[in-house]
């Protein structure tokens, strides 16, 4: 594959999703309007195109340290309906950092979805960071839809970290996610979603504690304005000797609607699971201190916001 | 600096603050006491603007700031800490003392700040002012928030309430230096009698009128019911 040469809507979209400057150095897949357009591998990272559908499978060598993949995806055309199979395999304690992100400009009347399939296999000891943003943009009157599906699977004493966000721009997103985890596994997730307009925001995770001593943290926080509508669902299965903490914070505002649903089921009687929901405007003693601070009402509610999802 | 003219304050059918009117001169120290529901905590809301008096007028340097907002009389020079401070979810403790300092302080300058209400930064810095702290902690955090503006005027709402005795001899501490060093007034609603005791006047409030204004050095039984006197923790 040729050099790509990034455009500009192409440039502020990867600025947005992945913190990039423009393309990245190390170990890379950049992917446009549903097409692979540059691949990138090291000694110790490979990454094959598939050849049955859409889409990457990513070897991490063993003992890989400190590296990271990036995986962004823009969509620049109106229309697009992208699904990209991304399977990566982390090697047995490796350490690697997995920056994803998908950016949509629409300017055009036509829908543009892109749905990204992941897939994580984690030998004994791996660890991962997975960062992934999504960003929507576009002056257009068709709607940008992000319905994104992760795997997780965790083997002895893996790791695995899970930041994702969503804060502008995206109409309609369904996420589900998905973990099972073996012994002394740890998955950590960390979501932050905020919703605007007529947005609808669906988020769904479904983790199996198996292993002994496994463990388990979801924190979902998340501001729904204006008439959006965010569903939160949690499903926890303690199947062994294990730890799940699932925590669901949400802030409503104008005529935002937050519905959380939380399941958590101990199938083993050393299971300690625990679900925590609140959901509510800001509270006015939050904007009163602040303004104390000489903050006016509308900086206050700002820096409040922006602490929430920091 | 600070006068009160008047001041009348209802809620839920009660008369709270009955025609208060006092002055605060430039660098002194005003103690108001009296006995829970004398309206203590409602007067120094309505300095701040929390609260809107019904009828009355605050004048501050000559300015009558009655009609103004919290954040602008914040931006005059009034400062307020709370009795209950208030949790945050997400903003660290490094960023509600940038935003009192209105700038962006570096880390050795807000550890310098928290180590003055007794606080061993480097561990504070980045945690959330949130539920994760204790009562005590938090509320050094609030009076750290309010020392970092520097203000002419600073309202604490009971600053002893939750915090320990080493605290308690700090905050003895920064309340000297906030005078030393601002020419700084300072406006304390307590029931301490330490506190009491190193305020240039005492304002006694009693079922929201004040009963009596009393300067320094007179001992607290000759103005304060025994039993009020003896319900002051001495710490």
């Amino acid at each position: 594959m040729d050099n790509v040469i990034l455009d500009k809507f192409d440039s502020a979209l990867l600025k947005a999703v992945a913190d990039l400057p423009g393309i990245p150095t190390g170990a890379f897949s950049l992917r446009k309007n549903g097409k692979s357009v540059q691949v990138n591998v090291t000694p110790n990272i490979n990454i094959i195109p598939k050849k049955d559908k859409p889409g990457i499978d990513i070897y991490v060598r063993a003992d890989t340290k400190g590296e990271t993949v990036h995986i962004p995806v823009v969509i620049t055309e109106s229309g697009i309906n992208d699904v990209v199979y991304n399977d990566f395999y982390i090697g047995k304690n490796a350490d690697v950092i997995i920056n994803a992100g998908c950016g949509i400009h629409n300017d055009g009347c036509n829908d543009t979805h892109h749905n990204g399939v992941h897939r994580f296999f984690l030998d004994e000891g791996a660890k991962i960071l997975y960062v992934e943003k999504h960003y929507g943009e576009g002056d257009g009157s068709g709607k940008r839809v992000l319905d994104p599906v992760t795997e997780v699977h965790m083997g002895k004493n893996s790791s695995c970290e899970m930041r994702t966000t969503q804060i502008k721009g995206v109409d309609s997103t369904v996420r589900s996610t998905s973990a099972e985890l073996g012994d002394g596994a740890s998955l950590v997730i960390t979501e932050k979603i905020m919703t605007h307009g007529e947005q609808l925001a669906e988020t769904n995770f479904n983790v199996d504690l198996n292993g002994f001593d496994s463990k388990v943290q979801v924190t979902s926080r998340s501001i729904a304005t204006e008439n959006s509508t965010q569903k939160f669902v949690s499903n926890v299965n303690g199947n062994n000797q294990c730890f799940g903490h699932v925590e669901c914070d949400a802030i409503i505002k104008d005529h935002g609607k937050v519905i959380s649903i939380p399941k958590i089921t101990a199938n083993c009687v050393d299971a300690n699971l625990i679900h925590e929901a609140a959901i509510g405007k800001i509270a006015g003693e939050q904007i009163t201190k602040l303004m104390t601070l000489g903050l006016t009402e509308s900086e206050a509610e700002t820096e409040i916001i922006n602490g929430f999802l920091k | 600096m600070l006068e009160l003219k008047n001041i009348n304050f209802r809620a839920d059918g009660k008369h709270i603050l009955k025609d208060i009117s006092f002055t605060l001169d430039a660098g002194k120290f005003i103690a108001i006491t009296g006995p829970n529901g004398s309206g203590k905590s409602t007067l120094a809301k309505i300095i701040m603007g929390i609260n809107k008096p019904d009828s009355g007028q605050i004048i501050l340097n000559g300015e009558d700031i009655t009609g103004y907002t919290i954040d602008q009389r914040a931006r005059m020079g009034i400062s307020f800490g709370f009795q209950q401070p208030v949790r945050f979810k997400g903003i660290t403790v490094h960023d509600l003392l940038n935003l009192s300092a209105k700038e962006k302080l570096s880390s050795k300058d807000a550890c310098d700040i928290l180590a003055t209400v007794g606080l061993c930064a480097n561990s504070y810095l980045d945690r959330e002012v949130n539920a994760s702290l204790s009562g005590g902690e938090l509320k050094r955090i609030e009076i750290a928030s309010v020392i970092t503006r520097g203000t002419k005027l600073t309202i604490f709402d009971e600053p002893e309430a939750g915090i320990d005795l080493w605290s308690f001899n700090n905050l003895i501490r920064v309340f000297n230096e906030m005078r030393a060093k601002l020419s700084g007034s300072i406006i304390v609603i307590s029931h301490q009698e330490r506190i009491l005791n190193i305020a240039d006047e005492i304002v006694l409030l009693t079922d929201g009128y004040i009963e009596k204004i009393v300067p320094h050095g007179q001992p607290l039984e000759s103005f304060i019911k025994m039993q009020d006197v003896r319900s002051c923790c001495k710490l």
